[in-house]
């Protein structure tokens, strides 16, 4: 089977990338190890944050927010998307400090979402918090959306716009003979003149394919969703001094997490709840919201997630092939970015170059590129 | 409670009391962690409470329960009622919840003796007030005194559902009817294996002496029922069904049901033990050798949560799970273990001649089983139904994980134990795939009730 | 819907079935009780507000959820009656959190 691009990876980096180029009539092909989203696409929390992102990353998710703002644009769907805003609550004077640091940041580099409020508004908005927080910064056109709906809405998309997809196709070797791409798999040979590397935890296998290995560290951030409560939060909700994110979803569940990791087998692709490490994050809940101690944790769980030493992903062109690009390494918390990543790779790849500034996340910026 | 354990037992079924029996005997300390107030697990529920006069109205196998637990208290196992199982992995930790502390412990060797549920095979009806599992009619009698008041009417297929309306008779509970949806064709297909189930014969001549005496009272069975529907406005008021081609219907407020037993697999799957699909029991089972072991080392399993063979073969699979746990705890011998094994393996055996003769006559229909009817709910609790499942499918969702995503059909209170199979079910019919190759849903912990304030309370060694 | 076969002198204790006074056997659950008091359902559903009652008694459905001495989503089956309790048949996701 011969396509003009050929994308490693069903998620919604992949799926971003490939609707895309669909847009602009480019004939691609989608293959996944496994079925669409299921790894850190269909797990994840969710999160459609500006807020406290890396510098190099402001450009990119404001650019994203807007897109998120009219997803049903996109995507014909609305993937389920909300914008109550986010919070990150100082619960003292160094948190506050930090906070107000932050602000000063983002400010001096001409950008306003970000904004620092005191406990008036800070209690306006969250009435249900504990008592002691001092302030908070905010993002108020923040939210979240339903990552698994939103994969499905980017993969039925594309699909429509036709782009193929192959599940169960895992890549086993990549061959570039000429300006074409032939690429191994365990249910055969397929080729495309462009290679795009989405492939998540994965993608360190594909990039040293290219010869050029990162020091990619395949992580297990873990999650837990609760039993329904009536409403009684509409921000999501960070801290400046934890571990945490806090959400409560539409459906009234709330849905935890705050990156602390379980035990990973990436071989067997199992993760192992660390019970003594969620402890934290359920203590860090008790502290924050006290009335919650009867509400009951109904399921948890850790999605494969791919992280870079310094958080920031790998988005650009290969520097060891030509026709080869990368977007992986989205240390939990690509969600927010993926539709305008897709549009970045696709104008790598039929412009040249992107409208967005990327320069910091080439593939070679890692000091001896040694995974 | 200790912080660790050389052996762990959880489930104080017959499977459990008697491994733990076993093993404290044989001098080993052993702890049993159960769910419940008194030992019994379901099969004998309310051993130790039961009046004698309501224990003899439940019958002979019933009894068999007094010695296992007896034994089990004079035997100096080290016994935690009303402890919840929440998790439990590879590395043998132990999540539990007792009187509202969450606790890690470990053990060297974890017996699995969680035993079984109700098959839940949903039809039209099925979540009204008035519809309840047959066992669940069991439980109510035999822990509590507790019968229908104005009549019942049984629907399903089973050795239990006979057993049910048997004790009802005897209780004197109006039964109006037994509705047996056992397709007719079971019979032809059940006759090979009738030879073999000869071996156990006193399994066969019970079951035909309860059909006689509920014929004797005259209680009304119908055979080769099908389209079972549950009717009422908010709660159950009426049962309909086909029977020898005309619809029938009869006034009710409480219908039993009841399609056979699985294994409750959740913490074996929670656990990440192998499982395998059974397709003579239908089922999913943990994947075990002949001495209980599972996939995981040092994790093993006994009695009906490791394939359905009724509370005798569970005692004996307690048994021989418990001598492999001692043999790999260094308490015993390789030739101990063998010869003290013998006899329950032996017994084993000889029960298990009656299954497969079982499993093919009370074989539910692949029309039940995948859920014909498109309003039918599937998930009860986050109430997706079938229909919306096959469109799931029809959308290009080809396995249960998959469904689960898109629907949330598996994602609320019960985390899939009563949606879990029939979407299996619905699934592989829809999508022309094996079983085997749709899967399960994966599990993940708590697979109890467990809150964020017990969470934070972990009291473990280990903290940080 | 469901009696008791035996009525004679039990312990017993004082609960609140939707604030009604009930007697109830010692050692009960709070299923049997109700089952027994007449409730035609235990709760409705979040989603579509559905009236369910108690279905498997076992701890495995989780249909029998009742608000118990104040506290939403508690498993009816697995709950022993306790002298001054009250239980209320639970309306969707429950009350407000305080």
């Amino acid at each position: 089977m011969k396509a003009d691009v050929l994308i490693v990876g069903g998620g919604l980096m992949g799926f971003s990338t490939a609707l895309h180029l669909a847009m602009r009539d480019t004939r691609c092909i989608v293959l996944d190890k496994d079925s669409p989203g299921r790894h850190a696409s269909g797990v994840n929390a969710g999160g459609l944050r500006q807020l406290n992102r890396h510098p190099a990353e402001i450009p990119l998710s404001v650019v994203a927010a807007g897109m998120w703002h009219h997803i049903s644009d996109l995507v014909d769907a609305d993937c389920d998307t909300r914008f109550p805003g986010q919070v990150r609550v100082a619960e003292n004077e160094t948190d506050l400090q930090s906070l107000e640091k932050r602000a000063a940041l983002l400010r001096s580099l001409g950008y306003q979402h970000e904004e620092m409020i005191g406990p008036d508004e800070l209690y306006r908005l969250v009435p249900a918090l504990a008592p002691h927080c001092t302030g908070a910064l905010i993002c108020r056109s923040d939210g979240y959306g339903r990552p698994f709906h939103a994969l499905d809405a980017f993969r039925c998309k594309a699909r429509a716009l036709g782009v193929h997809y192959r599940s169960d196709t895992r890549v086993d070797g990549v061959v570039q003979e000429g300006d074409e791409w032939r690429v191994n798999t365990v249910q055969g040979e397929f080729r495309a003149s462009v290679l795009v590397n989405c492939a998540g935890a994965w993608a360190n296998h594909i990039a040293a394919m290219l010869g050029e290995p990162v020091p990619l560290k395949p992580g297990a951030p873990m999650i837990m969703v609760t039993e329904r409560l009536p409403h009684f939060i509409d921000p999501v909700l960070g801290a400046a001094g934890r571990k945490l994110s806090f959400k409560q979803m539409q459906n009234g569940t709330l849905l935890i997490g705050g990156a602390h990791m379980a035990e990973l087998d990436l071989v067997q692709e199992c993760t192992e709840i660390n019970w003594h490490k969620l402890a934290l994050s359920a203590r860090s809940v008790m502290t924050l919201f006290p009335q919650l101690k009867d509400v009951r944790i109904v399921r948890s769980w850790a999605g494969l997630e791919a992280f870079m030493p310094d958080n920031i992903p790998v988005i650009g062109a290969s520097v060891t092939a030509s026709n080869a690009y990368h977007a992986f390494g989205f240390s939990a918390h690509g969600f927010q970015l993926s539709p305008v990543v897709g549009r970045i790779l696709s104008q790598l790849i039929l412009d040249g170059t992107s409208e967005l500034p990327i320069d910091s996340f080439r593939i070679d910026r890692f000091a001896d590129n040694r995974s | 409670m200790k912080q660790h354990y050389r052996l762990a037992v959880i489930g104080a079924g017959p499977a459990g009391l008697a491994a733990a029996t076993t093993a404290a005997e044989q001098g080993v300390e052993v702890a049993v962690f159960d769910e419940q107030a008194a030992p019994g697990g379901q099969i004998y529920r309310a051993m130790e409470s039961i009046p004698q006069h309501r224990a003899r109205q439940l019958g002979d196998e019933y009894q068999r329960g007094r010695e296992l637990v007896s034994a089990f208290r004079a035997s100096g196992a080290k016994y935690f009622p009303e402890t919840q199982v929440w998790s439990l992995n590879a590395r043998r930790e132990i999540g539990l919840l007792q009187q509202g502390q969450a606790r890690a412990v470990t053990a060297d060797q974890i017996l699995i003796a969680s035993g079984a549920i109700e098959r839940p095979v949903p039809f039209p009806g099925w979540t009204l007030p008035g519809v309840m599992n047959a066992g669940a009619g069991q439980i109510l009698f035999k822990a509590h005194g507790i019968v229908p008041d104005d009549g019942v009417v049984l629907a399903g297929s089973g050795p239990l559902l006979l057993l049910l309306a048997w004790q009802y008779l005897h209780a004197g509970v109006g039964v109006k009817a037994l509705l047996d949806v056992t397709p007719m064709m079971n019979h032809l297909y059940a006759l090979p294996r009738l030879p073999r189930a000869l071996l156990a014969g006193h399994y066969l001549t019970k079951g035909l002496r309860y059909k006689r005496d509920l014929k004797r009272a005259g209680i009304s069975t119908l055979h080769n029922v099908r389209g079972l529907r549950a009717q009422g406005k908010e709660t159950l008021q009426a049962v309909s069904f086909l029977h020898n081609g005309r619809e029938q219907s009869l006034e009710t407020a409480a219908l039993l049901v009841h399609f056979g037993v699985i294994p409750h697999a959740q913490l074996s799957r929670v656990a990440g033990c192998r499982h395998v699909w059974d397709d003579s029991q239908l089922c999913w089972q943990p994947h075990l050798d002949e001495w209980g072991r599972t996939s995981i080392d040092g994790i093993l399993i006994a009695g009906d949560g490791g394939g359905i063979g009724g509370a005798r073969t569970a005692e004996h699979s307690g048994r021989v799970a418990a001598f492999q746990a001692l043999y790999a705890l260094g308490a015993l011998d390789r030739t101990a273990r063998q010869r003290l094994a013998r006899i329950d393996r032996k017994w084993m055996r000889e029960e298990s001649h009656i299954r497969p003769f079982l499993e093919a006559f009370f074989r539910i229909s692949d029309d039940m089983l995948q859920v014909a009817d498109d309003d039918t709910l599937v998930c009860r609790c986050e109430e997706v139904s079938a229909g919306q499942i096959r469109t799931a499918v029809a959308d290009g969702h080809r396995d249960s994980n998959q469904v689960k995503f898109l629907t949330r059909c598996g994602m609320g209170l019960c985390q899939g134990r009563q949606c879990g199979e029939a979407v299996s079910h619905i699934v592989a019919a829809a999508s022309g795939q094996a079983i085997q190759d749709i899967g399960h849903y994966r599990e993940r912990p708590p697979v109890n009730p467990l809150t964020l304030g017990q969470l934070a309370g972990l009291h473990s060694e280990q903290t940080e | 819907m469901f009696k008791r076969l035996d009525n004679s002198a039990h312990n017993r204790v004082n609960v609140t079935i939707n604030g009604q006074p009930v007697q109830v056997p010692e050692g009960e659950t709070v299923a049997a009780a109700v089952l027994t008091h007449g409730l035609p359902y235990t709760r409705t559903t979040p989603e579509s507000g559905a009236p369910r009652a108690p279905f498997c008694l076992m701890g495995v459905c989780f249909e029998c959820l009742m608000v118990i001495d104040g506290k939403a989503n508690q498993r009816a089956c697995m709950t022993q009656v306790r002298e001054g309790m009250h239980i209320e048949c639970q309306q969707g996701v429950g009350e407000p959190l305080p």
